[in-house]
């Protein structure tokens, strides 16, 4: 990629250093921060990971499940986006895909991700 | 209309302060030269030309090299003029982006659009084809229809449109925001997308 675009991206760049590392099967907290007229409070949406779109780039997303109330939520997030306060790792998930759109047509127990052990250097 | 004339680089996306994720632009414009001013006394119209983009001097004729050496500056490869410009200019006076632009400003660019070869009407010019594979069509699902009447008037009106050359023109995009203005860069960022391929001329209206 041209050398002065990146420029532009700079400052975006250096906030993808301070994000946690994450992939699809996880599951974390990501702390959203919402404007209802002045105020500015932070919403905290939980759930699974289920994709990671355009990887390393500026423009990079991640889409995250949960069920509520009986209802599937998923919400897409740009992951440089100043709105995203941070992110949590809650649980690592082991999964054998990148793209986990199978958990859509699931409920319940069909719907768990195994847990992955990380071992310890 | 002033204005300056740039290299488009390529696009990426920026942010703004309500954290909306916004397509945009890059261009790299400035330092730009004046090589010529045009005065009503003697070329009957006011104007600024400003040239941009190195070149080679064995590459550039005699009688450009005169009027580069007039100047005061080296071969440009690219020379536009701007009329409007407000403030007074002399010969070989370079221009920076800060200078013309600022944050929030509003512009028009002109780019040599990519050419696309010869296209059908579909894509040239918008048509719908013609709306269904069945009720007997079969190989004619991008076709233009009817080109016009019977024996009156026996001919094709000028001017309909259909498949030929595309791109390749020359295609002004209107009303686009400065995101913002790089001066150490020489660099803008322009809200949207711009004609014409990466590393092509573009001319920056304000």
């Amino acid at each position: 990629m041209n050398e002065l675009i990146k420029l532009v991206e700079a400052e975006n760049a250096s906030r993808r250093s301070e994000l946690p590392e994450f992939r699809a099967g996880d599951t974390v907290n990501v702390h959203v921060k919402i404007r209802e007229g002045n105020k500015e409070r932070i919403q905290v949406f939980t759930g699974t990971v289920i994709q990671r779109r355009n990887p390393n780039t500026n423009g990079e997303t991640f889409s995250v499940r949960k069920v509520s109330n009986g209802i599937g939520v998923e919400r897409t997030f740009p992951l440089l986006s100043p709105n995203i306060e941070k992110i949590e790792v809650v649980r690592l998930g082991k999964v054998r895909r990148a793209r986990l759109f199978y958990l859509r047509g699931r409920q319940g127990k069909a719907a768990r991700v195994k847990e992955r052990k990380v071992k310890k250097a | 209309m002033s204005g300056l004339i740039g290299k488009k680089i390529g696009m990426t996306s920026v942010y703004n302060a309500d954290g909306q994720a916004l397509a945009c632009t890059v261009i790299q414009t400035g330092p730009c030269v004046v090589t010529q001013v045009r005065t009503t006394e003697k070329d009957g119209y006011e104007a600024v030309q400003l040239g941009f983009g190195e070149k080679k001097e064995k590459h550039t004729n005699k009688p450009l090299q005169g009027h580069f050496k007039k100047a005061g500056t080296t071969p440009k490869r690219k020379l536009v003029e701007f009329k409007e410009f407000t403030t007074e200019f002399n010969l070989g006076d370079t221009l920076q982006v800060a200078d013309v632009f600022g944050e929030g400003d509003f512009v028009d660019v002109v780019g040599t659009a990519k050419g696309r070869g010869f296209q059908g009407v579909v894509k040239r010019h918008g048509f719908g084809g013609v709306g269904g594979q069945t009720h007997g069509q079969h190989n004619r699902q991008r076709h233009p229809g009817s080109i016009g009447a019977c024996s009156f008037p026996s001919r094709v009106f000028k001017g309909l449109r259909m498949a030929g050359r595309m791109g390749g023109n020359r295609v002004k995009v209107q009303n686009l925001k400065v995101l913002k203005v790089m001066p150490e860069q020489n660099l803008l960022v322009i809200s949207g997308s711009v004609p014409g391929a990466k590393n092509s001329f573009v001319i920056i209206e304000k």
